[in-house]
């Protein structure tokens, strides 16, 4: 299936066609990702899927984060008119955390236990830019200011166990945004969080996508969530695309799968005893 | 109605920290009731605290009439019984299903075991085929349902029930919680169920209770809620909150 017509416009911002993720294990190939397509330009765009469907795979594919023993594949996977999968690797390392960013579902795991929220900051700006330490420090300060950290010099001592999910998570967007990428891979970024931490999250990234014109990837197994948040929304099942639609048309979604998603979750004042559940049909895999 | 089970001011220290203060419910039989609020607010410690453990430090829980001592004792377990959170922590690794039903079987020195593994295996929807399968074998789905065959193999007559869908996929957190809807109503059991989830808590639940930092915010039934005839503003954020993401121009 191809991206939605009017959004391939020429200077689209990323674009996937026919991308291949493969695993070698000892029963065979797992084929974790079959032939996905699609184009982002500055939008956010919402990838949709049970675990192991292959979202993350893509996510991750495009990030360059993919296992080394796995075997990614694809007709075109470019950024910005950057052949991703021909470039070399410091090449790579150069876009990744740069222009290219990506948070992670938890940040228990996902930011370094023994160095402080600010060092970890710091290091991902000094990294990708020339800044002095006194410079580095005023910049965290006002990234932290910008994701509503009310205290910022005092966050930017803690070590991530003394913050709360919301504030952890808050901090990981922060360290993303500070190199000021192009392309942010949202994996999940709120399962881990309380409803109404969720929320303060997901508006923190709103903002910050529109304001600095962002291309915006959301992957989350949540269909509801991602349809409210999204301009698009790509549906994945067993590793591939099955349908493509804009979140507003949702309602009008045709394939099954799509449809049985986004019934299946109880919602207050619809009484459905038992809730409808989901039926897999082998040819949506083919 | 009778109480199956009441909880009268309850309080649950950890060292200096307050995680209950003074929490008061009554369950009545046959009922499903459940548990609302943000971490930390103290809803799995009730649960936790019920079971024996978290320590308790002052209150009193009462079990189908008999007030509960220090300690519990085997027939405390056969009558409550727990399915937590995590399916992929709540199982013992290298055991199999077959095992792990075994293991409580064993404790109670319970004879028919052949013929109640069967049973729970084929209440939960999994048969025979999975008996001898470890957990890693296992998607998360039916892990849970594993765990719900265990908790079911005692024939309890209250389930308590930790956020058991949170860490599962929309679409398998459907069949489980219509398994756990079916197993309620063939066994006439009682349910006290944690969710942070306002919507699977009125899918489930007859009534609940709002908690925020270990004290109970207010009781509702699902109706008023549902309705929005809430008069807290701790409950009414939640409920906004449960509605997803509203983009503010």
């Amino acid at each position: 299936m191809s991206g939605n017509p009017d959004m391939q416009t020429k200077g689209a911002l990323l674009e996937v066609d026919d991308l291949r993720v493969t695993f070698p294990t000892r029963t065979g190939v797992v084929q974790a990702v079959r032939g996905v397509s699609f184009s982002l330009g500055r939008e956010r765009l919402g990838i949709v899927g049970e675990s192991g469907s292959g979202k993350s795979q893509t996510g991750r594919a495009i990030m360059g984060l993919t296992p080394p023993q796995a075997e990614v594949s694809a007709k075109k996977l470019s950024f910005d008119g950057i052949d991703l999968l021909s470039v070399s690797s410091s090449q790579r390392r150069a876009l990744r955390g740069n222009r290219i960013a990506m948070i992670l579902q938890d940040p228990k795991y996902s930011l370094d236990p023994v160095m402080t929220i600010g060092r970890q900051i710091v290091e991902t700006l000094r990294t990708h830019e020339k800044v002095g330490k006194a410079e580095a420090r005023e910049r965290a300060l006002e990234m932290l200011r910008a994701v509503q950290i009310r205290d910022p010099a005092r966050v930017f001592d803690l070590h991530p166990h003394e913050v709360s999910g919301g504030m952890g998570q808050r901090a990981m967007i922060a360290m993303m945004l500070i190199a000021g990428p192009e392309l942010m891979i949202a994996d999940e970024p709120t399962s881990a969080l309380d409803v109404t931490v969720q929320l303060d999250v997901l508006n923190i990234l709103d903002k910050l996508v529109a304001e600095r014109g962002m291309g915006l990837i959301f992957i989350s197994h949540d269909l509801r969530l991602v349809s409210s948040f999204c301009d698009r929304v790509v549906v994945m099942y067993a590793g591939k695309v099955v349908e493509q639609l804009k979140a507003s048309e949702l309602r009008d979604a045709r394939h099954p799968y799509t449809r049985g998603l986004l019934n299946c979750m109880p919602r207050i004042g619809f009484e459905r005893h038992p809730l409808p559940v989901l039926e897999r049909k082998p040819e949506w895999a083919t | 109605m009778t109480a199956a089970l009441s909880v009268e001011g309850l309080e649950v220290v950890f060292d200096r920290f307050r995680a209950l203060k003074g929490v008061s419910l009554e369950v009545r039989e046959g009922e499903s009731y459940g548990l609302v609020g943000e971490s930390g607010s103290g809803k799995s410690t009730l649960l936790r605290a019920i079971t024996g453990l978290a320590p308790v430090s002052s209150g009193t829980i009462t079990v189908n009439g008999k007030t509960l001592g220090k300690t519990r004792d085997k027939a405390f377990y056969r009558e409550v019984q727990m399915v937590f959170q995590d399916p992929y922590g709540s199982l013992h690794p290298r055991q199999t299903v077959d095992r792990l039903l075994q293991e409580p079987l064993a404790i109670h020195g319970i004879a028919d075991g052949e013929k109640r593994i069967e049973r729970a295996l084929d209440e939960v929807g999994l048969g025979n085929g999975f008996r001898f399968r470890y957990a890693h074998q296992l998607s998360g789905g039916q892990r849970q349902r594993v765990a719900i065959a265990r908790a079911l193999i005692l024939e309890p007559s209250i389930l308590l029930l930790d956020e058991p869908t949170s860490a599962l996929d929309a679409s398998v957190q459907a069949e489980v919680l219509n398994l756990l809807e079916e197993v309620r109503r063939r066994r006439k059991l009682t349910f006290l169920m944690v969710s942070h989830d306002l919507a699977i808590i009125t899918h489930m639940c007859e009534r609940l209770m709002v908690m925020q930092n270990g004290e109970a915010v207010e009781t509702l039934t699902a109706s008023q809620l549902i309705g929005h005839r809430v008069s807290q503003d701790y409950t009414r954020n939640l409920l906004r909150a449960s509605e997803g993401f509203v983009r503010t121009a």
